[in-house]
Order: C-alpha cells, then sequence, then structure tokens
C-alpha cells in the first residue's frame, strides 16, 4: 500500500500553518464583510480561508524582514502627505486651462531587486509621487515610471531621487540590517545619527 | 445610526465630514475631468491612481464619521485596503498592456528611457 493518500492530509494541515498570516488575514476580511464578530461568522471565515489557501497556492515570500515601528510611521506619515499632494496636483492639472501637461517615462534603477520591496516601492510610488508604474523588471531591479508633468517635475533626475527616497523608506521601516548594509545604506543607529547631523536634507526638491 | 446627543464633539465631527466630502468631490470631479481631457492612455491612468482614490477615501471618512458605527466603519476601512491595494496594481496592468500593444505613441513621451541600455 502506498503511502500517498495518508501524507496528503499531512501535507494540507503543513500547508495551512505555513501560511497562517494568509488564514489570519482571509478571516478578519470575511468578519470584517460581515460587520460583526460572532464565532458563526470566525468559523466561516476560517473555512473559507482554508478552502482558500489549499485550492489557490501561492509560492511563499522571501521576506526576512523586520519591522521597525518608528521608521513605518515615517514611510506611512510621508505616504499620507504625499498623497493628498500628488491627488490636488492632478486633479487641478486636469481641470486648469490650457494644455494638458506632456508625459515622459524615466527609468529608475533601485537598490534592491528582492520582490517585496520592489512590489512595496512600486505600488506605493505609483500611487505618490505623480508617477505610474508601465513596467518592472525582477532581474534586473529597474522600474519604468511614467511620469504625468515632467517639467513640473523638475526632470527625470527629481523623478529617480524621489523614488530612492521612497525605497530607502520603504527599507528602513522592513528590511535587515543585513539586507541595508548590502544597499549601501547605513544601519539604523549610524543613520539616525546621520539624519540628526544633517537636518531636512531628503526633503530637498 | 446610532442616536448621539448634540454637542461639541459631534459638530466637529460634522464640520471635518463635510470638508472630507467637499475634497472628495473635488478629487472624484478632477479625475473625471481628466479621464476626458487628458490626451494619452498613461496619462489617463494617472487621474484612476490618484484623485480618485483619495476622492474615495476622503469620502468614506466622511461617511465614517457620520455613520458612526463601529460595524460599518470596518467595512469602510475594508474598501480603503483594497481600493489602495488594486487600483495602482489596475492601472499598471492597464498601462502596461497599452504599452505593449503600441497604444501610446513613445514620441509623445520626452525622455522616453524605455529600452534605453542600462
Amino acid at each position: 500500500m502506498s503511502l500517498h493518500p495518508r501524507r496528503r492530509p499531512v501535507r494540507l494541515l503543513r500547508r495551512l500553518g505555513s501560511q497562517w498570516h494568509a488564514l489570519a488575514l482571509l478571516t478578519i476580511v470575511w468578519v470584517l464583510l460581515w460587520g460583526d464578530l460572532t464565532w458563526a461568522n470566525v468559523l466561516a471565515g476560517a473555512a473559507i480561508a482554508s478552502v482558500v489557501v489549499i485550492m489557490f497556492p501561492l509560492p511563499a515570500i522571501t521576506m526576512q524582514g523586520t519591522v521597525r515601528p518608528g521608521r513605518a510611521l515615517v514611510l506611512v506619515g510621508r505616504f499620507v502627505a504625499d498623497l493628498f499632494v500628488a491627488s490636488f496636483e492632478v486633479a487641478w492639472s486636469a481641470i486648469k486651462p490650457g494644455p494638458t501637461p506632456h508625459g515622459a517615462i524615466v527609468a529608475v534603477r533601485l537598490r534592491n531587486p528582492e520582490d517585496a520591496y520592489l512590489t512595496i516601492t512600486a505600488v506605493m510610488s505609483s500611487l505618490v509621487p505623480g508617477s505610474l508604474v508601465v513596467e518592472a523588471r525582477r532581474s534586473t531591479g529597474v522600474v519604468y515610471l511614467h511620469v504625468l508633468d515632467i517639467d513640473a517635475y523638475g526632470g527625470p533626475e527629481a523623478v529617480r531621487r524621489d523614488t530612492l527616497a521612497l525605497e530607502e523608506r520603504v527599507l528602513r521601516a522592513f528590511a535587515s540590517d543585513a539586507v541595508l548594509a548590502r544597499c549601501g545604506l547605513a544601519p539604523e543607529d549610524a543613520a539616525a545619527a546621520l539624519d540628526a547631523a544633517r537636518p531636512g536634507e531628503g526633503d530637498a526638491r | 445610526m446610532t442616536h448621539v446627543e448634540p454637542g461639541l464633539w459631534t459638530t466637529i465631527a460634522d464640520v471635518v465630514a463635510a470638508v472630507c466630502l467637499l475634497a472628495g468631490a473635488f478629487l472624484t470631479l478632477g479625475a473625471g475631468v481628466g479621464l476626458t481631457r487628458f490626451p494619452s492612455l498613461l496619462a489617463r491612468m494617472h487621474t484612476v491612481t490618484k484623485p480618485q482614490v483619495l476622492g474615495l477615501v476622503l469620502m468614506l471618512t466622511a461617511l465614517a464619521l457620520r455613520v458612526r458605527s463601529w460595524s460599518a466603519i470596518a467595512m469602510l476601512v475594508l474598501v480603503v485596503a483594497f481600493q489602495l491595494v488594486t487600483s495602482p496594481v489596475a492601472a499598471h496592468m492597464v498601462g502596461r498592456a497599452g504599452f505593449r500593444t503600441g497604444k501610446v505613441d513613445p514620441d509623445d513621451l520626452r525622455p522616453n528611457e524605455f529600452g534605453e541600455p542600462d
């Protein structure tokens, strides 16, 4: 008798165990959708989450990062502020009379082409600094951004500088010290000292 | 909607909600106008990702401030989260497909660094 049929449930259970983040997240989404926290909702959500995780398996994301709460707050704060500025800029350039702005595509080589950080940086740069990701190359870590109004932005170099600054905030919030060192960024303590030594350097635009 | 005694905090919440609604309406209008006025596919995608998203976020914030019920707020948070995650991806897919199938005139883009050796 083959061992195969007996191993299958074990493997399924192991997959559920290894993807408990996804399970928890899907269950929370289900409970939020129903709007109230009851045992029935939690159990139904967990059951449906298990079916989703088993039926649609995804490759594990390799991300041995840490979360630095302070740096994550900086990232989110800047993100919200930039989202406001970018939204009103785009809405205004749509409404104001006169010729519409002229766009450009800028290639930005990110420091770290790892999937997770590349994705976070690409999604956030789509929302924030007046740019849109047209193409991203996983192998080289180059992101091609479309910029709505390249003259108002200040040229391709300004786009590169802002995108790299965004990536640095993402890495500082989520990447381990080893990754930071590999990307040529000073580790956390030294960076804090540097920031204190040259205030406001990152905001020059 | 739960009944709340009118007071200072409810007044503040109402005023903030009104401001959020107006700002959200302006951004959504801008997104709509941009969709028709901008000349190229990629420029139109910008209105989908930025003013449209923040416009919706502001409107839902206003809604949360007026409705003041936790189950409704939970649902609104979910809408905002999915909006933030999905709309850049959707705009990226549309822009990428248009770019690859020649719907974007490369001469409109100055500079166009796509395809340059790096």
